[in-house]
């Protein structure tokens, strides 16, 4: 087994691991970190399969952005929340019964074939910073320019959504 | 079995364990960071099949993808923090007057 192969069996079970992590711990600052350890490892994923750039951006948005957002609203939350004891909910058996049924249907239908994909090297030209780039902002700016429009409205909604919601209160 | 094949049931699995955090788990916040999981699990196969096919088409739907899961983030937690802020807690067993 080559190192590469090596590495990229390592993150694939520590990914799982961390999906596991976030089904039984009981404190959603653990689940949080879980899902953190979890995306890091996609990140060593990616990065072993030659796409750095998806890589990076997956440390810098999802680890670096979402995560830290994430955590500071655990801090900002009540601690003695009674959901924090009592961790599943009633269909804790015909949850797991329907995503168990459906990992089977799609891994009976992914075990039937597929190609080969190609790791470090030989991967790595076709997704290069440079070639990247010059697709991106050639190619796709309009999509580019669309997701700014898309955030603006976010942040938008957000605001107007705590507004609306002191507006209730009081 | 090859590469594809086992970082496909890697996202396969992902997105179930996600799943399965999504029905089972009664915290509003766990639910979202479990819908985050399956997202994540359906993005390792776009990234699978982007190697595959060695386009950058693939790497800038994955870009973009990130841009709008920033942006669902940043709506959706000022709604959880809303509904924390009326009923004091975050269980979701709180909210049932939607069931009809």
């Amino acid at each position: 087994m080559s190192l590469a192969n090596g590495l990229l069996y390592f993150f694939v079970a520590a990914a799982l691991m961390g999906g596991v992590l976030m089904l039984v711990a009981r404190h959603p600052m653990r689940v949080a970190l879980a899902l953190i350890g979890s995306m890091i490892s996609l990140a060593g994923i990616y990065a072993t399969l030659g796409v750095h750039v998806i890589a990076v951006f997956q440390v810098l948005i999802y680890v670096g952005a979402v995560m830290v957002f994430m955590v500071y609203v655990i801090m900002l939350l009540d601690v003695r929340d009674p959901s924090f004891l009592q961790r599943y909910s009633g269909s804790l058996l015909s949850g797991i019964a329907v995503a168990g049924l459906l990992a089977a249907a799609l891994a009976a239908a992914v075990s039937r074939g597929g190609a080969a994909v190609a790791l470090g090297a030989d991967a790595e030209a076709a997704f290069r910073i440079q070639p990247f780039s010059a697709g991106f902002l050639r190619e796709y700016w309009l999509h580019f320019e669309l997701t700014s429009v898309l955030l603006l409205a976010a942040v938008v909604a957000a605001v107007a959504v705590i507004k609306g919601g002191r507006r209730n209160d009081g | 079995m090859d590469n594809a094949q086992l970082l496909l049931l890697a996202s396969i699995g992902l997105f179930a364990l996600g799943l399965v955090g999504v029905i089972v788990r009664r915290n509003a916040l766990v639910m979202l960071m479990c819908m985050e999981l399956m997202l994540n699990g359906v993005i390792l196969s776009l990234v699978t099949f982007a190697a595959q096919s060695a386009t950058v088409a693939g790497a800038v739907l994955v870009f973009l993808i990130f841009v709008v899961a920033a942006a669902e983030i940043g709506i959706a937690i000022p709604i959880v923090l809303l509904l924390s802020r009326q009923r004091h807690t975050l269980d979701v067993g709180a909210y049932g007057e939607l069931k009809g």
